[in-house]
């Protein structure tokens, strides 16, 4: 994105480095969903806090801000940008802090080469959040250093300084950023300037259109698979259709002869083909003949059957008083979600070059870091030896969190001595994805005599989301026992209700599941939400109102009520059927933000169709509001998307449909016609924007549908 | 074999060895336009959409040997940052892209839609943009569509605008 690239002309640059040191980690709220045991409590505060945080080092130098001759500053992004929207929000702030205009800041994702690595990863929803102070004060020390160095040149003291648009004045004279720091060798770093005040700044706050709109409008070559290097050449590697297969043999005679082909690759844990062009590459791998062994097959009935609540192992996660009473009536509800695919546009891929002791990747990874130890490790390098150039992301959404791809063209660049670039087939992605779990849920009530909730309780049981990831110490599910990633939403937001049991079930499925876009959140909304729904039917109240007595006025309460009251005002909600059409209401609380939705739905043919879904959110300050927007909308597109239609099979072992359209997602036709989004400010930080609006949207389109219907839908995809 | 035919305005001959080749990889490989999408290679997914002689074609499933004497125009030849198309001024204004991946496929198929139906209903809309966007973009993409149907009418008909 920066200018000086896409001209391809070079400037000279001063390279500005600010020690990092700043140690102020932004910890995620867990709100009263406390885990009673202290050691757990902060296990989990830590887990959470993970994908809270900026994680840089804070050791070592790092590049954080170029100055180019030509007054621009470049900003490098530890965080990758995949559609979120954050590297805009982080350049509002960091113009903010260094007085520069919006157009005299650009952002390019940084190179491991450069030192700011974030150790972490770019997911959770936290890059803005996370970065909101560490960035704000690496901005302001900047602007105080250059206006230690605009001093000097202007004959001033530096409390004399005013610096706006890039340009230091003082007396009458002025001086540009570019000038003032030109010719520095030593810089004076200051102590860290109080930041501003919300209401001084220029852009944070404001609707600024994105910072990589031009690119993305105009085709620029931009993504991980649109990287170049002279001589490049196309790898392919071969996977096996079943689930749990394992390499045995492999016949590569007819593939050897195939036009183009340059190189077989026989590795011990991949069969490969290096060629002159993606097709070549592409046609060689089909002939080549492996043999799986595939131990036994696998059905979805299967799965579901080792999916049940009550197989598999526990965890208590959430008690408050006591558990369910028997003894009195209990209502009852089971809901259940599918096996979800990540299906982001753009598939996995890379482009590696290995050459002599330096191998250089170019890759859209939302785990720079971890990709660069698994290449460093396969290799037998020193991590500095590799340098991972993160590229925009057509869609991550959790996908992009694995990227042991960048291993095999790695390896595969070292064999033939050139750069390799590969990447999956849509068949691959489909069949290799690291898969949504599908999830069980069992919920239980007691209603009081006035029909408030006197107990509830809800079992969840999930495949894997974060336990045994490489992105979090294996202490964290051991201590736990739960897995962090799948309670996302599990827990009760209802904190007035006396007594509460959360248990989440862990089973080991036979295939990768992983992160995807909110983790637990959808699955478990969905399932909570709809209980609440047939609750408050059952206790002859609205569902509004109904959530509403069940939530205390703590902070958390307060805002979750904030965003409940704000949706339903907006969406003029009712509980009639007009002109065919009726309305579901939902709430949900991810990592701290809560959100309202109330779904506009109607039935044709058995059809349901989503006519207009208005949102409520409290994500605290929204840096960039029409962003913070366009998530939402997207998160609800992506919801409606998953939970109307999506869900991938297992058939004698085999993972299908294996391409779009069999493998239904939300078209034009499927998206609401009009999104209503409202915003409030419940905080005065930013808070988690892009999954948090996730939650909401199955349970109000499936509430909506049971005004229509009176049928209760339990099981995603929902089919009226 | 050598295949001619129009790129962007440009006459192009290429020596292609197979003729089967699908044109997205003549194209993004050998032409270096990486604004043509990979998303599926199997036609279903509309991120490789381009125009050949007007009409909207998916160029992961369209042989390179089909686009002889052909004028191909894809998003690299849409319109410029300095002379946008009125898709993708239209796309600027709605601030639509998020991930972007998607979206060139998605503003070629909506240039070829507006050739046939400069005012597209939403109910056009729905039957003829029919592309996937994994980041849900639909929303404003739709409002993006109706204002470059206005935008083009405006600088077509400038008494009327």
């Amino acid at each position: 994105m920066s200018k000086t690239n896409k001209k391809g002309k070079k400037v000279s640059r001063r390279k500005f480095l600010v020690r990092g040191g700043l140690g102020t980690l932004g910890v995620l709220a867990v709100g009263t969903y406390l885990f009673r045991n202290p050691i757990r409590r902060n296990i989990l505060a830590y887990a959470n806090s993970m994908d809270m945080a900026y994680m840089g080092s804070g050791m070592e130098p790092m590049i954080w801000f170029e100055v180019t001759s030509d007054n621009q500053i470049i900003l490098h992004s530890p965080k990758v940008e995949m559609g979120q929207g954050t590297f805009t929000g982080l350049a509002q702030m960091a113009a903010d802090e260094l007085d520069v205009s919006m157009n005299q800041i650009q952002i390019v994702h940084a190179q491991t080469d450069t030192g700011n690595i974030d150790t972490f990863s770019t997911g959770g929803s936290t890059s803005v959040a996370g970065l909101w102070q560490p960035l704000r004060e690496l901005a302001a020390t900047m602007r105080e250093m250059i206006k230690v160095e605009g001093a000097k040149k202007l004959g001033v003291s530096v409390n004399e300084i005013s610096s706006e648009n890039a340009q230091l004045t003082a007396a009458g004279n002025s001086i540009t950023y570019a000038d003032a720091v030109k010719d520095v060798t030593e810089w004076e770093v200051p102590n860290t300037p109080p930041l501003r005040d919300l209401k001084e700044y220029k852009f944070i706050g404001k609707p600024i259109a994105r910072i990589d709109l031009e690119a993305k409008v105009f085709g620029d070559p931009i993504f991980g698979l649109d990287a170049e290097m002279p001589d490049m050449l196309y790898g392919a590697v071969v996977r096996p259709d079943k689930i749990g297969a394992t390499f045995v043999s492999s016949d590569t005679s007819a593939a050897e002869s195939m036009p183009g082909v340059v190189q077989i690759i026989q590795e011990e844990d991949f069969v490969g083909v290096v060629a002159r062009s993606y097709s070549e590459a592409e046609n060689a791998k089909q002939a080549i003949k492996v043999d799986w062994s595939v131990e036994r097959d696998w059905s979805s009935e299967e799965i579901q059957a080792i999916l049940q609540v009550g197989e598999g192992n526990a965890s208590l996660i959430q008690k408050e008083g006591s558990d369910i009473d028997d003894s009195s009536e209990v209502i009852e509800m089971e809901f259940s979600s599918p096996i979800g695919a990540h299906a982001q546009i753009e598939p996995n891929g890379v482009l590696a070059y290995v050459n002599g002791d330096k191998a250089t990747i170019h890759i859209s990874t939302q785990v720079v870091n971890l990709t660069r130890k698994e290449v460093a490790k396969r290799l037998g390098f020193d991590e500095v030896q590799v340098n991972i150039v993160p590229t925009y992301l057509g869609g991550g959404f959790g996908r992009r969190l694995h990227t042991p791809h960048a291993v095999q063209a790695a390896v595969m660049s070292r064999i033939v001595g050139k750069p390799v670039k590969y990447c999956f087939s849509r068949k691959e992605e489909f069949q290799h994805d690291m898969f949504r779990p599908p999830t069980h849920h069992v919920l239980k009530a007691n209603l009081d005599e006035s029909g408030m909730i006197k107990a509830i309780r809800h079992d969840f049981s999930s495949g894997d989301v974060a336990i045994d990831s490489p992105l979090l110490p294996g202490f964290v599910h051991s201590i736990l026992g739960a897995d962090v990633g799948a309670i996302r939403g599990g827990f009760c937001q209802y904190s007035a209700i006396p007594n509460i049991r959360t248990v989440s079930w862990h089973v080991e499925l036979p295939f990768a599941t992983s992160w995807w876009r909110s983790l637990g959140l959808l699955a478990n909304t969905f399932a909570w939400e709809s209980f609440m729904d047939e609750l408050a039917v059952k206790s002859g109240k609205d569902p509004v109102s109904f959530r509403l007595a069940h939530i205390q006025d703590d902070e958390a309460g307060t805002r979750l009520k904030a965003v409940i009251q704000a949706a339903a005002v907006k969406a003029n909600y009712t509980d009639e059927i007009v002109d065919g059409r009726a309305m579901g209401f939902a709430a949900s609380t991810d990592a701290g933000t809560p959100c309202a939705q109330v779904a506009e739905v109607s039935l044709k043919n058995g059809k349901i169709k989503v006519h207009k879904v208005t949102c409520a959110m409290d994500p605290g300050v929204a840096v960039n509001p029409d962003q913070v927007k366009a998530q939402c909308e997207g998160s609800i597109i992506m919801g409606i998307s998953a939970s109307l239609f999506e869900k991938m099979e297992i058939r004698n072992s085999e993972l299908s449909p294996t391409i779009y359209g069999p493998y239904q997602m939300a078209l034009m036709k499927h998206a609401p016609k009009e999104i209503d989004v409202v915003l409030l400010q419940g905080i005065d930080k930013p808070g988690p924007v892009g999954e948090p609006p996730l939650g909401p949207i199955g349970a109000a389109i499936a509430n909506a549908v049971y005004r229509l219907t009176g049928e209760r839908l339990t099981a995603m995809p929902l089919q009226a | 074999m050598t295949i001619s035919f129009q790129i962007n305005g440009q006459a192009k001959s290429m020596d292609i060895e197979d003729g089967n080749t699908p044109l997205l990889w003549v194209i993004r490989d050998m032409l270096n336009h990486k604004g043509t999408k990979f998303g599926c290679g199997k036609a279903a997914c509309g991120a490789c959409t381009l125009l050949i002689d007007g009409e909207a074609v998916r160029s992961c499933s369209y042989a390179v040997k089909f686009a002889a004497g052909k004028s191909i125009t894809t998003i690299e030849g849409l319109g410029n940052k300095e002379n946008p198309h009125p898709v993708q001024q239209a796309w600027i204004e709605e601030i639509v892209p998020q991930c972007g991946y998607c979206q060139p496929g998605f503003m070629m198929a909506t240039a070829a839609l507006l050739e046939k139906i400069p005012q597209p209903t939403d109910e056009d809309i729905d039957k003829n943009i029919i592309n996937v966007c994994r980041c849900g973009t639909y929303y404003r993409m739709r409002k993006a569509i109706h204002k470059a149907a206005q935008i083009k009418a405006e600088s077509i008909d400038p008494i009327n605008s």
